[in-house]
């Protein structure tokens, strides 16, 4: 975001400012600091799963190519356009808190919030629609073919990181019910709108870690 | 020197507000500090209890005292409660705590409720801990290896890796913290370049904490789901691959020792140098070594897997740049020893406790050569040469620099002094008891005895003697702190706002200080350890 | 008070002479830092409460020397431990080839004229000795202090060791990873004996049957045979004088058909179709045993290409000298540590 918001003269609205801080400036760069190292952490977390993948898919390339068939493509690529949909209203409310304005920002809030709830809507659908077709690992999986430990293991780590992505989603979405709160009372102004702003990073990069998921998980071996 | 003190301050962190709402509710970091010593030292003396049955257990060959299903809970258990209960959060959440703000010149940390949030999940996480202690424990070793940890395993795994899980976020939420304070919290005047070296080393350390703890997250999760839902991510007959664990473990594990050692440096820096008096020698390249040590951290965990499947080509490589950290660990010890020539040198309880760690983290040090070379490791990887190198690092090393560091921050944590030759005998003590208790297991190692072993051939029996015999003579000199530092709350002098003539942000507080550290925020206009200015005109 | 181990193989004498040069090393280091310090603090102890010392600069050329002669230190510790792992890793073409399984809580030897051991591995004396070794279940570690060899038994997967005795004897066998109640109870004698008591022991250990045939017995009963013929090559590729050689896949990739290889083929055939063949085979997974594998591997590495010897069967006593000097082996005879690319991610 626009570096011009964060150097204009911000003046000491004091319930804003904490007590170890000194100027809301640097409660700014501190929260700001904070949440870019705090996504750092989050890359390293997904940055495991994501290295568990790449072993089991470098060993097992055509269990991964076939089992890959079995996702719902369609329910992936509207998640993906939903997410990013998302992220678009999530810069919106941004820019609208930093510019002050409350209702816009509120809607845009609440229009992040839908389209992530939308999101987790299709996920749950999925995962039923693999429950009913027997493709969950560990509780009914079951493969006719010779590769069915190698296609478990997609399936396995389809599971594991699409939901771990999922449970980002829902805190998320609590931290945007959060903001929502905030900014009905008024809390969020032209120089204090900073908890939009670090929270609108986290939704960026767990929006990012899906554009990642989508190709390695439902794009294998696909061909247009 | 500081003139004699009659009284304490009117009003400090410890009595501006009472009752345990105060206290359990607080974001006052000294507190929080002080929450974390005393759970700290709980689970210290806990990880202790464990050591002490484990080396009674191994006072005669046989498996006699516990059955070995016992034994292997009680050496798991040492394992877990003493790294992700003590020595981890000790220098960090404890003294990194109490003083960071101060030594910044800041009113608190950047983010006074995370701290908290930090101790409650370290609370969370060792609770829960004990509750599997209480209930059965674990056996699969502090490692988890798998596939033992995630099929074959009686014990309760998934708990006990629940509470370690719960246990890294609070190290990750500390980390966090630090190193956004230490970034924007500064006080005007406080470049880098002036920073104390025990910020540089917390600094590091933070990094290390926040970049390498999510992995061993991913690592105990995806153990815990093997192991509920019988999946195959590790089981090879289910197409995993156990080797994958390992190498996501130690990616964590081996950073995870620095973040073990690299606090113990910073407070031998700053020790070293109020105690002799003098500017450390080659501030840059002591802070450099600790930036150098938490980067190279990250590129050498295959040195923990020579004797497993992993490729000669990856060993090597592994091997190479494990040697790389000899330079900047021999960079510190170099520069400590430095410091002492043409300074001042005083022999008070912390300066013991310094002497100690720059001996034994030598040592421990350089038996760390010996496995890095991938040919000698083959004989001594997983026997009892690998348990003494780290315990000469982790004991010899980082809890003496914690003794060093509690005896150091004790007046200005308590407001009182503490009888020094009772600390001197105690440093005294560790020191004998410490060597006699390892150094036989260097010997015994190389001699072929096995790590986790709860009965020995009888030619290990010597060897095993001495070691039990040291371990009581340690445990002594850990329990002689803790009399003589309850007692000087109520008996000892007072201690006065810098009882050592140290330079630092902190030691310009009163002691106890106040809850908000400084008056006004102070400004910074000399190099860090100005000795050679009267301490009149030290700002 | 003894300090180190018998020293009873070629390798164990390189591994001491590295360990040596270290223990003088840390004593000298030690011993520096120690002095040091200590005249330091004597030298310069307070005398004064008041007195302060003035600062001594730092010197860049005592960093930069401190920073070299230890870092030219380490490399050349580095080099020189990474020759003795090499050694110690890559065996030699002639040697007995003995197959090892660790399951909770006992190893299990076998010699490919098919002498069973447990807890206990007999060796004759002076000749280069390569094992296989797997796990059934955890993973183990197999120690032998007087050899200075160690090596992870892994389920799912193969390593080797190799070591050639020197010292007639019985030394200590170790598990060195855990692996659970009975850890310290896995432990056993390895017996080097001199090669004509070896050669008597082996007559008199009541083998059913060497391993090669016990293979062949399996490769009947199994159903091999009928794909797998060596008379009429058809759908499947022939055994004759594959084991140890190079196999073009169908995706292009070179592969040495080497324990490893094989296993897999048994257990996982669609991993690596052979160029020129269907992916017809069925998989055995669940149908044969460890034990029952190594008898099938030891019986397809004895289906040697004519003209070369047999090896793993047990020859006649060599006139060995005391430290033979192993020949490298020049084609990789596979041993599963140096693993290919492809082959590090195995099941």
């Amino acid at each position: 975001m626009s570096t011009r918001w964060r150097r204009r003269k911000l003046s000491e609205s004091t319930n804003a400012l904490a007590h170890q801080f000194d100027d809301l400036e640097q409660q700014a760069r501190s929260n700001t600091l904070g949440m870019w190292a705090f996504l750092a952490t989050e890359v390293l977390f997904f940055g495991g799963l994501f290295t568990a993948y790449v072993v089991y898919r470098h060993a097992f390339p055509e269990a991964f190519a076939v089992g890959s068939k079995h996702m719902d493509v369609v329910a992936g690529t509207v998640n993906t356009a939903v997410l990013i949909a998302s992220s678009l209203m999530m810069a919106l409310a941004v820019q609208s808190a930093q510019l002050g304005l409350r209702r816009p920002l509120i809607m845009f809030l609440l229009l992040t919030m839908t389209l992530g709830a939308v999101f987790l809507g299709i996920k749950a659908w999925e995962y039923h629609h693999k429950y009913v077709e027997n493709l969950v690992p560990g509780v009914n999986f079951v493969w006719e073919g010779p590769l069915r430990n190698q296609v478990q293991m997609l399936f396995l780590l389809y599971f594991i990181m699409t939901g771990t992505h999922a449970l980002h989603m829902v805190i998320g979405i609590c931290l945007l019910t959060y903001l929502v709160l905030g900014a009905r009372r008024g809390r969020f102004s032209r120089e204090y709108f900073f908890p939009v702003e670090i929270i609108g990073l986290y939704w960026h990069f767990v929006d990012l870690v899906w554009i990642f998921l989508f190709p390695l998980l439902y794009l294998i071996g696909l061909h247009l | 020197m500081s003139p004699i003190v009659t009284e304490l301050p009117k009003i400090h962190y410890l009595n501006a507000a009472y009752g345990l709402k105060s206290w359990l509710l607080t974001t006052d970091h000294k507190r929080i500090a002080i929450l974390y010593l005393i759970t700290v030292t709980l689970y210290f003396f806990l990880g202790g209890f464990f050591a002490l049955l484990v080396r009674l257990e191994l006072m005669t060959p046989a498996s006699d005292l516990l059955r070995p299903e016992t034994y292997n809970r009680m050496f798991t258990m040492h394992g877990i409660v003493m790294i992700f209960f003590f020595l981890i959060p000790a220098i960090p959440a404890i003294i990194g705590n109490f003083v960071i703000p101060m030594m910044l010149g800041a009113r608190d940390l950047a983010f006074p409720r995370l701290n908290l949030l930090s101790w409650y999940l370290f609370m969370a996480g060792g609770l829960f801990t004990l509750y599997v202690v209480v209930i059965g424990g674990v056996d699969t070793g502090w490692t988890f290896y798998v596939p033992y940890s995630s099929v074959y395993s009686n014990s309760y795994v998934v708990a006990t890796g629940l509470g370690v899980f719960i246990t890294g976020f609070s190290s990750i939420l500390t980390g966090l913290n630090f190193v956004v304070t230490t970034h924007t919290m500064r006080a005007p005047g406080l470049t880098w370049g002036r920073l104390p070296l025990f910020m540089w080393s917390l600094y590091a350390t933070s990094l290390v904490q926040i970049l390498g703890t999510p992995v061993l997250a991913i690592a105990v999760a995806l153990v815990g789901i093997e192991r509920i839902w019988r999946v195959g991510i590790f089981d090879p007959s289910l197409g995993g691959d156990p080797i994958l664990y390992q190498h996501l473990f130690w990616f964590y594990s081996h950073p995870a020792v620095y973040i073990m050692v690299l606090p113990a440096f910073g407070v031998v820096s700053e020790l070293v140098q109020t105690f002799s008096r003098k500017r450390i020698f080659g501030y840059k390249f002591v802070a450099g070594a600790s930036i150098g040590i938490a980067v190279y951290g990250f590129l050498v965990w295959g040195h923990h897997m020579f004797t497993t499947r992993q490729s000669v080509y990856a060993g090597l490589i592994f091997s190479f740049l494990s040697y790389f950290i000899a330079v900047p660990s021999g960079i510190k010890v170099f520069n400590w020893t430095a410091t002492l020539y043409k300074g001042s040198v005083s022999y008070q309880t912390p300066m013991l406790y310094t002497f100690g760690f720059i001996g034994l983290f030598t040592i421990g040090g350089l038996t760390g050569l010996f496995l890095a070379a991938m040919g000698l490791d083959l004989h001594v990887h997983d026997t009892y040469f690998v348990v003494a190198h780290f315990h000469y690092i982790m004991v010899g090393g980082t809890v003496m620099a914690y003794l060093g560091a509690i005896h150091y921050y004790w007046p200005k944590m308590t407001g009182r002094l503490y009888p020094d030759a009772w600390g001197r005998f105690a440093a005294l003590l560790v020191f004998v008891g410490f060597n006699l208790t390892f150094f036989p297991q260097f010997l015994a190692g190389y001699l072929g005895m096995p790590r986790r072993y709860a009965a020995y051939p009888e030619e290990f029996h010597l060897l095993n003697v001495m070691s039990t015999a040291g371990a009581s003579v340690l445990a002594v000199g850990y329990l002689v702190p803790l009399i003589y530092l309850l007692w000087s709350l109520r008996h000892a002098p007072l201690a006065g706002p810098n009882p050592w003539g140290a330079r630092g942000l902190e030691w310009q507080t009163p002691s106890p200080p106040p809850t908000f550290n400084f008056e006004k925020t102070p400004i910074v206009t000399d190099e860090t350890y100005e000795y050679s200015l009267e301490e009149e005109e030290v700002v | 008070m003894r300090f180190l181990p018998p020293t009873a193989s070629t390798g164990a004498e390189s591994v001491d002479s590295l360990y040596y040069f270290l223990v003088a090393l840390t004593f000298l280091f030690t011993g520096g830092i120690f002095l040091s310090v200590t005249y330091f603090a004597i030298r310069y102890r307070r005398r004064d409460p008041r007195e302060c010392p003035r600062p001594v600069h730092g010197s860049a050329l005592l960093e930069s020397a401190w920073i070299a002669i230890p870092f030219v230190i380490v490399m050349f510790i580095f080099g020189w431990g990474a020759k003795v792992y090499y050694d110690l890793s890559v065996p030699p073409t002639d040697a007995l080839q003995l197959y090892v399984i660790g399951k909770q809580w006992m190893w299990k030897a076998q010699h490919p004229d098919g002498q069973r051991e447990i807890n206990e591995l007999h060796v004759p004396l002076g000749r280069p000795v390569r094992i296989v070794m797997t796990s059934q279940d955890v993973i183990h570690s197999f120690y032998i202090p007087a050899f200075r060899v160690k090596r992870d038994v892994v389920p799912g997967s193969y390593t080797t060791m190799w070591f050639t005795p020197t010292k007639v004897g019985r030394f200590h066998l170790f598990c060195a990873e855990y692996c659970g109640t009975e850890h310290s109870g896995m432990i056993g004698w390895v017996t080097v004996m001199e090669p004509t008591d070896f050669e008597r022991w082996l007559s008199g250990a009541g083998a059913e049957g060497s391993m090669a045939a016990t293979g062949e017995k399996l490769f009947q009963r199994l159903g091999c045979a009928g794909c797998h013929r060596s008379d009429a090559p058809g759908r499947c590729p022939p055994m004759t004088g594959v084991f140890g050689s190079s196999v073009v896949l169908a995706n292009g990739q070179t592969v040495i058909a080497d324990e490893q290889y094989v296993r897999e083929s048994i257990l996982n055939p669609k991993a690596k179709i052979v160029a020129g063949y269907q992916p017809v085979m069925p998989s055995y997974q669940g149908q044969v045993s460890e034990d029952q594998l190594l008898s099938l591997i030891a019986y397809i590495r004895s289906l040697a290409a004519p003209g070369t010897t047999e090896a793993g069967t047990a020859v006649q006593p060599q006139a060995a000298p005391p430290a033979p000097q192993p020949r490298r082996s020049r084609v990789s005879e596979g041993p599963t540590t140096i693993t290919q690319p492809e082959r590090r991610q195995r099941k």
